[in-house]
Parts: C-alpha cells; sequence; structure tokens
C-alpha cells in the first residue's frame, strides 16, 4: 500500500513536475556548475550548470511513457499469441510455443543493443530524433518481453476453454471470436495484470540500461538513464548528480515491483504460501 | 542417467541454435543500410573493388542463399574482420571470453552462496521477522539496476573508503602472490555487484521451492522417524527442493549475459560485453553480430547443460 503511494506521488511529480517548477532543462550557466543540492536548484547541477530537478522530472516522463507503451506492446503481443495458441491445438500450437520458447532464451540486452545499433539512424529519418528512438524503444522492448504473457494467457485459456461456462456459451451458438473476447479472456486476465505491471518495471529497467550504454535516446534528451551515464564521470567531484537520477530509478522500479507483488496475492490467494 | 537423454536433448539444441541464427539473422537482413557504408564512403575504395566485395559476399544475392553462406561462414569460425582493432573477430573474442566467463562463473556462485542459506533459512521460518527482512532485500536487491549498484560499490568502496581500484587492468606488473591479489581486487566489485543482483532474485526461488517441499509427506516422515531438524533440512529437504532451482538458474542466464554487459562497461572489464558497447559505439559490424551470435550460443550451450544436470539430479525426468 505505502508503495502505492510512493509510485503515485513519483507520477505526480513527474506528471505536475514542469507546472510548479518551470525551468527549462537546457539552460546552461557554468557559473553555477556541479553545484551540489541548494535552495536555487534543489537536487543541484551538472557539469554545465544545468537544473537536474528539471532534467530529472523530463527524464521520468520519458522513462515511465516508455514503460506503460512497452506493456502495452508486450502484453498485446503477449495475449494474441497466447490465445492463438491456447485456442488451437496441433500444430498451431507447437510452433507458437516453440516460438516462445525460442525468444526466452534469446539474450535480451545484446539483442535489444543489437536492434538499437541497426535500427537507430532509419528511426531518426522517419519519426524524428525524439519519436523515432521512443517508439523504437518501445517496439523493440515490448517485442523482446511478451513471451511471459503468452504462456500465461495459453496455460488459462488450455484449462478455461474445458470450462462449464465457456461450454455453455459454445451451446448458445457463441461464434469462436465471441468465446475468446466475452468469456475466456476476462477470466484469464488475472495472472496477465500481475505480468504486465512487473513489466513496466523491467521496461523501466530496460531504457535506463540502453540510455546508460548510450544506446538509448539521444545524449541530449535527459532520462534517467542518460543522465547517469553523464554523471558517471564525475562520481568523485558531484557524488549527487549521480546518486538522484539512480535512486529515481529504484524508487520507480521498486514501487511497480511491490504493486506487481501485492497484485499476485490479492488476484491468486492460492499463491499466498 | 542414460545416455540417450544426453544425446535427446543435443539433438534438441540444434533446432534452437538454428532458430537463434535465423533471428539473428533476419536482424541484419531488415536493418536498413549497407553493411560496407563505410567502404561507400571511403574515396580511397574504387567502386570496382567494391563491387568485387559485394559479389565476394554475395550481397546481391537471393536471402535463402544468403542466410546459408552466412550461417556456414559462421559455422566454419569464419567471422569477418573487424574494421576497427585490424585484426580477425574470432581472435579478438577468444582473447575476450576468459575474463567474461570468469567474472560471470564467480558472480554465479557468489549469488548461490548467498542465496542458498538465507532462501533456505526464510523457507524454514516463513513469514518470522527474518523472512520478511529478508523478503524486502531480494526487492531491493533486484530492483536496483546493476549500472546503479556498480556506481554506488564505486562511490563507497573507490571513492570514499579508497579501498578498491575502479577501472580494471588487464596488464597488472606484479609478480608472484601480489599479482593475484591485485587481480582479486580489482575483481571484487565487478563479481559482487552482478552476484549480489542475481542472489536476490535466487532467494526468492529458493525460497519458494524449499516451501514447496517442506510440507511433503516424506519430510513428515524423516522428522516422525527423529531425525533431527537440522539433518532434515540439509539432507531431505534441500537436496530435492533445489532441482527446480537448477533450471532458474539456467533460465535466468540470458538476465546474466545482460548485467555482465553493463558491469563491464562501468568497470571497464575488457571482456565481450565491453567490447560489444565499443564496437556498437564505433559501427564496427563485423564484431557486434559475432559477439551476439557467442553470446546466444553460450546461453544455449548453458541450457543444455542445466538440462543434463537436472537429469542427473532427478532420474525420473531423464526416463520420460
Amino acid at each position: 500500500m505505502a508503495s502505492g503511494v510512493v509510485l503515485l506521488l513519483l507520477i505526480a511529480t513527474v506528471a505536475l513536475g514542469p507546472f510548479i517548477w518551470p525551468v527549462a532543462i537546457n539552460d546552461i550557466d557554468f557559473a553555477a556548475k556541479l553545484q551540489g543540492p541548494s535552495w536555487a536548484h534543489p537536487l543541484g547541477t551538472d557539469d554545465l550548470g544545468q537544473d537536474l530537478l528539471a532534467r530529472l522530472i523530463y527524464g521520468g516522463r520519458i522513462s515511465l511513457a516508455v514503460g506503460l507503451a512497452a506493456m502495452v506492446v508486450a502484453v498485446v503481443v503477449g495475449v494474441v499469441v497466447g490465445a492463438l495458441a491456447g485456442m488451437s491445438a496441433g500444430w498451431v500450437d507447437a510452433a507458437l510455443m516453440w516460438l516462445t520458447d525460442l525468444f526466452l532464451a534469446l539474450p535480451l540486452l545484446p539483442l535489444l543493443l543489437l536492434l538499437m545499433y541497426l535500427f537507430r539512424d532509419h528511426f531518426k529519418r522517419l519519426f524524428g530524433v525524439e519519436g523515432g528512438a521512443f517508439i523504437l524503444i518501445v517496439v523493440v522492448i515490448g517485442g523482446l518481453r511478451w513471451m511471459q504473457v503468452a504462456r500465461l494467457v495459453r496455460a488459462q485459456f488450455l484449462s478455461l476453454r474445458e470450462k462449464e461456462f465457456v461450454e455453455a456459451a459454445r451451446a448458445l451458438g457463441a461464434s469462436k471470436l465471441r468465446l475468446v473476447v466475452g468469456h475466456i479472456l476476462p477470466n484469464a486476465l488475472g495472472p496477465v495484470i500481475v505480468a504486465g505491471t512487473i513489466d513496466v518495471a523491467a521496461a523501466i529497467i530496460a531504457e535506463s540500461t540502453l540510455s546508460f550504454l548510450g544506446l538509448g535516446f539521444p545524449s541530449d534528451i535527459p532520462t534517467w538513464g542518460s543522465v547517469l551515464r553523464d554523471a558517471k564521470d564525475y562520481l568523485d567531484i558531484a557524488p549527487h548528480w549521480a546518486l538522484f537520477p539512480g535512486a529515481a530509478i529504484f524508487l520507480a522500479v521498486i514501487t511497480i515491483n511491490f504493486m506487481g507483488d501485492g497484485l499476485r496475492d490479492a488476484l491468486d490467494p492460492r499463491r499466498v504460501l | 542417467m542414460s545416455r540417450q537423454y544426453v544425446i535427446r536433448k543435443i539433438l534438441i539444441m540444434i533446432p534452437s541454435l538454428l532458430g537463434i541464427s535465423l533471428v539473428l539473422f533476419t536482424v541484419l537482413a531488415m536493418a536498413p543500410g549497407d553493411p560496407f557504408e563505410e567502404l561507400a564512403t571511403n574515396p580511397a575504395v574504387p567502386p570496382e573493388v567494391r563491387a568485387a566485395l559485394r559479389a565476394k559476399f554475395g550481397l546481391d544475392d537471393p536471402v535463402w542463399t544468403r542466410y546459408l553462406h552466412w550461417l556456414a561462414a559462421m559455422l566454419q569460425g569464419d567471422w569477418g574482420f573487424s574494421f576497427v582493432s585490424r585484426m580477425d573477430v574470432d581472435k579478438l573474442i577468444l582473447q575476450r571470453l576468459p575474463v567474461t566467463l570468469i567474472v560471470i562463473g564467480s558472480s554465479q556462485i557468489i549469488a548461490i552462496l548467498v542465496a542458498l542459506p538465507v532462501g533456505v533459512l526464510a523457507a524454514t521460518r516463513p513469514y518470522s521477522l527474518f523472512d520478511q527482512v529478508a523478503n524486502t532485500l531480494a526487492f531491493v536487491g533486484f530492483s536496483l539496476p546493476t549500472f546503479f549498484t556498480g556506481l554506488l560499490f564505486i562511490l563507497v568502496f573507490s571513492i570514499q573508503l579508497d579501498w578498491l581500484p575502479f577501472v580494471y587492468r588487464a596488464n597488472i606488473d606484479a609478480t608472484g602472490w601480489q599479482f593475484y591479489w591485485e587481480h582479486i581486487k580489482q575483481s571484487i566489485m565487478p563479481v559482487m555487484v552482478l552476484g549480489l543482483f542475481q542472489g536476490a532474485s535466487l532467494v526468492r526461488f529458493v525460497r519458494s521451492s524449499v516451501l514447496d517441499v517442506i510440507k511433503l509427506d516424506y519430510v513428515t516422515t524423516a522428522r516422525s522417524k527423529g531425525i533431527g531438524e537440522r539433518k532434515v533440512i540439509t539432507k531431505h529437504v534441500v537436496r530435492n527442493a533445489l532441482i527446480p532451482v537448477v533450471t532458474l538458474v539456467a533460465l535466468q542466464l540470458p538476465i546474466v549475459f545482460g548485467g555482465a554487459i553493463v558491469t563491464e562497461q562501468i568497470f571497464r572489464v575488457p571482456g565481450i560485453g565491453s567490447l560489444l558497447i565499443s564496437a556498437m559505439l564505433a559501427n564496427d559490424t563485423p564484431v557486434v553480430m559475432a559477439v551476439t551470435f557467442v553470446i546466444a550460443c553460450l546461453v544455449v550451450f548453458f541450457n543444455l547443460l542445466a538440462d543434463i544436470i537436472y537429469g542427473w539430479l532427478d532420474p525420473r525426468i531423464s526416463y520420460r
């Protein structure tokens, strides 16, 4: 519960921040560079004298948006694959599950990096600097994290499609699509919600990792990961610069993970012990 | 464990390796831009040389032939030439691989050394104070991204306390014990960062796995025979509880390799992870493809190893 409050606070800060703290993210002020927290700059400044609070608020918007959007992509792909596999027995099911297992065995981060490396410039040309990076990161992270959801959905479908209420609906002449969308899917959503919540946290970590390694958003766009990347060479003289973005990532991830854990307990009482 | 089981598992590995190579090749083939862009913009390379190169590498052939050619080259160890380091990619990777394997291996050992006792203790006293503290710490552990823990470690142990060096040096000019001590000292932080992250997620697996086993009838039987609690746990419960954990450790491996890339980058460990990143930043495509392929192969190979260990630990599996 406490984690929910913290998470809401974090989201509110990030969403309303620019209205309360209207400092530009790229105001360069060499007189005030590498300063610790003060009244003028509550979280201090970086090596160009840019205000860290404003940059972290901006980065938070990107990180949370990426997390949510990537989760949506992962859940949609996972539900479609899982539902297809769960409804159609035989070789379709076998092929889809082989594909799922294959994706599970792929090393996620190297592949993420590879895709970013190969497609970055292309997307930049297509959708602009910021939009291109956003779309690419969301699609790539979401496209590599759907496997868990697909397996959950398939397992749920396999047991649900034999249940009496589904049989009753089928006997009443419901079409296959109606059976899936109206009867089976709503009952299969519990574990999907839990997995989706945890996916948000994983996507935030993945995006920060990409930015930290220099293959995420372009370096002039402050995300939590890229601020941390810039800060790592100044650890000895300006530790605050690295500590605040790191703490922001940590807070977001741990509160979302705790929420996921709480949801699991709430939605699936069997798993408590 | 039967030999048949091992052979079957090895045969299963082949399609997944092929699948991975197919995924990698698809990614490469779909990628916009020409892998020879570097040469195209280089005025020192005349166009006929470029055309000859394209013909040699079969870039104008249909996709299927290109895939087969590429696969054959990969299998023969002909991985291309690094534009940046000016040496063969396979030699470059062989140079870097041992460091990565040592770091990953020792971090896995740390992870198991931390996770086993904590997980077992937490499971024997569910919902006690110890269990709750361990659970919370585990949560904190795997919610802290490795790149942040790495920086925190540097901040505390290198900058504040000045105990450990934060840059990994490959050539240490010392001999005898001093040499080994320097190596251990500079490996402590990368290994701990990876190991603790891994251990944090393992604790929860171990705990739930022990909890599943501890309720079984044969454990009650052992207790009722008058065997001491300690012996029941170590001899009867843990042995069986660890079987699923082996699979989970293997399933975590893709994440471990990801973590290794990050920690190698932070501490400048000269392994294949930092090779991958520097090759990407330098647009060195042959190295990028080869390293990704090697990491993928390693993951598949370790999964195979886990399957074999699994069959050895639990004979019921291998006779199915």
